[in-house]
């Protein structure tokens, strides 16, 4: 893919599917959306960098190994249900707090925790996968 | 902006609110502590010096855990925690019952040998690979299987170990370790997808998921639902994963491929989960049914352990020998569900959690012989005995304990087995008990007379030095054996407990909805 249409594109739209990826996330909540499919619009984003830029310009962009994003998501969705612990609850309930944030009441809690870490495992793994996948097909 | 986010509805009827007690958050840590464990692990890359140190603590957490968790179900009956506070059925519910909690702790148990024995046998490249992250999902996996209270939930897990153990059969990705992972994954898709459609079909006839409201609501709907073929399609499911005949072929297949230590975590564990699976389903939820198809359960059983047995007297093979033993044990455990009531299910139990015992030692034994003897083919292998006596001891009561001799722990549960099936009347498959254990001895008996016994090649007096990691694993599992076998009295009064919770599961209902139905 060494066209140049595509590799002056490809950082635009990684970066605006990046973000994208977030809005999905963070809407997730109540409307259609979420960590999953966050996720793979994450992905989806470094692939088409990859298929710029090479990989190695992928990993060395996202610093952390695939693998270990996946650890910290799976670590982060763990983490969000044993906060219960702490306000006496069963494992897993959803906690809210609405702190107050340059004057906007910002609504947080275990749940959007919990969706984030999936967004990370489908990140790191999905990631990780692609990333290989490229490394060996093409060229 | 918060009043758009708080739920219009009042949810307070749907939700739990008496708070948790410290007790009950044992039934969800085993499965929270290795996921988290697991995650650390996979976030470790480089450090990868440190897996082992930090698996094995995890473990031996999990271990104490699984412990206190036992002890809490023994003194107070089942506990139950709900996920996110939502009223059963609706809220997936995790019960620890004493089944599960016997299981949960021996499964830890094995696991944690395990972790130990992997020591001297993960080198640096399988530890890249990630074969402790993987113990630890995998270890999440048998322990959600063993402790979730609700049939999807326990599919999921099912899915989890299954996944983990897909990474660990190709770690190392030789050839025939490939070839090994495809059998094993092969028909464990098809019984995981049997095992998903018998769930949707369970949920469109009684309308939960949750067993114990599934107990509850069959009891109502034994005139008008399809039960018995709902019974019979988790049944075959089931005995796929646990490798019962006729659908046993990808044990024996794929589990002498990987590495030692994977093959014996996958021998002690993994069918038992599929065993636990049939027991919980067949003696808790459907006990008409399981009436109904108990005469196919107790061909089956038998079928299973004389191929079992008759496929371990063909092998060569050190591994293979032990793969077609854990089948011909798979057989003696359906036996005991086909038979029931407290003994056969309460020798079932047993059964399975002698077996994860000692099949796991007994893969270690295979690991330590393919070190001393570099060869796994007993007719190669030859004075193993000259070479290491206290290894050559700790096999041979193994040998003993898989053949069901005494003092051993095979013993107690052969004796419950056949005394409940001479109880029902059923004298052949008593006897095809018996004959399979006798068959078992001889296979031992060939295995220990060629690989241990035969004058080899070695020079007379020449011990070899086996370190504390490879032999300790061994000598503990052996010590649990014997230790059972001669003071089977507390754990049997559990077992006994446990079957009769299975059988008669009110205080499994009462534990997830207490004070009836809302």
């Amino acid at each position: 893919m060494k066209s140049v249409i595509f590799r002056t594109v490809a950082p635009v739209l990684t970066s605006l599917m990046a973000l994208f990826s977030i809005f999905v996330l963070l809407r997730g909540h109540n409307e259609p959306g979420g960590g999953f499919i966050g996720g793979l619009i994450a992905v989806s984003a470094l692939a088409i960098y990859g298929m710029a830029y090479g990989v190695e310009t992928v990993r060395r962009a996202i610093f952390f190994h695939p693998m270990a994003i996946a650890g910290a998501g799976l670590l982060a969705a763990t983490l969000a249900g044993l906060i219960s612990i702490f306000a006496r609850v069963p494992f897993m309930t959803g906690l809210w707090i609405y702190p107050a944030i340059l004057g906007l009441e910002v609504p947080l809690s275990t749940v959007l925790l919990f969706d984030a870490g999936v967004y990370l495992v489908v990140v790191g793994a999905i990631g990780s996968i692609a990333l290989s996948l490229e490394e060996r097909g093409g060229e | 902006m918060a009043a758009s986010i708080a739920p219009s509805a009042d949810l307070s009827t749907a939700l739990v609110h008496a708070p948790p007690t410290a007790a009950a958050w044992l039934v969800i840590l085993p499965v929270a502590w290795c996921l988290a464990v697991g995650a650390l692990l996979v976030m470790l890359r480089r450090p990868i010096a440190l897996h082992p140190t930090i698996a094995i603590v995890g473990l031996a957490g999990l271990v104490l855990i699984d412990g206190l968790l036992l002890r809490e179900v023994a003194e107070n009956g089942p506990m139950t925690m709900v996920m996110g506070r939502w009223l059963p059925p609706f809220g997936i519910a995790f019960t620890a019952d004493l089944t599960g909690a016997l299981f949960a702790l021996a499964a830890a148990i094995v696991a944690l040998v395990a972790g130990v024995f992997s020591l001297a046998d993960i080198n640096d490249s399988g530890r890249r690979y990630g074969f402790y992250p993987l113990l630890m999902l995998l270890m999440a996996g048998v322990s959600g299987a063993f402790l979730t209270g609700d049939i999807f939930n326990l599919y999921v897990w099912f899915e989890v170990l299954l996944i983990s153990s897909f990474g660990l059969l190709v770690l190392g990705s030789e050839p025939e370790q490939i070839d090994g992972t495809v059998k094993y994954g092969f028909l464990n898709l098809v019984a995981t997808t049997l095992f998903l459609i018998a769930t949707g079909y369970l949920y469109a006839v009684l309308g939960t998921l949750n067993m114990a409201d599934i107990a509850r609501k069959a009891e109502g709907l034994r005139d008008s639902a399809p039960l018995v073929t709902l019974a019979g399609l988790f049944m075959l499911a089931f005995a796929m994963k646990a490798a019962a005949f006729p659908v046993n072929f990808w044990l024996p297949a794929s589990y002498h491929t990987p590495r030692v230590v994977v093959s014996a975590l996958f021998g002690g564990l993994l069918t038992k989960v599929g065993v636990y699976a049939l027991v919980r389903v067949m003696v808790m939820l459907f006990p008409v049914e399981r009436e109904e198809l108990s005469f196919v359960l107790a061909v089956a059983g038998a079928l299973t352990m004389i191929v079992g047995v008759l496929g371990a007297l063909a092998q060569t093979d050190f591994r293979r020998i032990l793969g077609y033993l854990i089948v011909s044990g798979i057989g003696s455990m359906l036996a005991g569900i086909a038979v029931g009531g407290p003994g056969g299910t309460g020798g079932a139990i047993f059964y399975a959690l002698h077996s994860m015992l000692v099949m796991t030692g007994l893969y270690f034994a295979s690991g330590i012989a393919l070190r001393l003897g570099a060869s796994s083919s007993i007719d190669t292998l030859a004075g193993l005995y000259r070479r290491h006596a206290g290894f050559a001891a700790l096999t041979l009561m193994l040998c003993f304990a898989v053949s069901g001799l005494p003092p051993f722990s095979g013993f107690w549960p052969k004796v419950m087995l056949v005394k409940a099936a001479l109880d029902i009347g059923a004298w052949w498959l008593a006897a095809t008990l018996l004959l399979a254990g006798f068959l078992t001895t001889i296979v031992t008996g060939r295995l220990f007379l060629l690989a241990f016994w035969r004058e080899g090649a070695h020079a007379a007096g020449e011990v070899e030095a086996l370190s504390p990691a490879t032999l300790g694993p061994l000598a503990v599992l052996t010590g649990l054996t014997l230790l059972i076998g001669l003071y089977p009295e507390p754990l049997l009064v559990m077992i006994q407990n446990a079957a009769a919770g299975l059988a008669e599961p009110s205080g499994y209902v009462d534990s997830v909805f207490p004070g009836g139905r809302p």
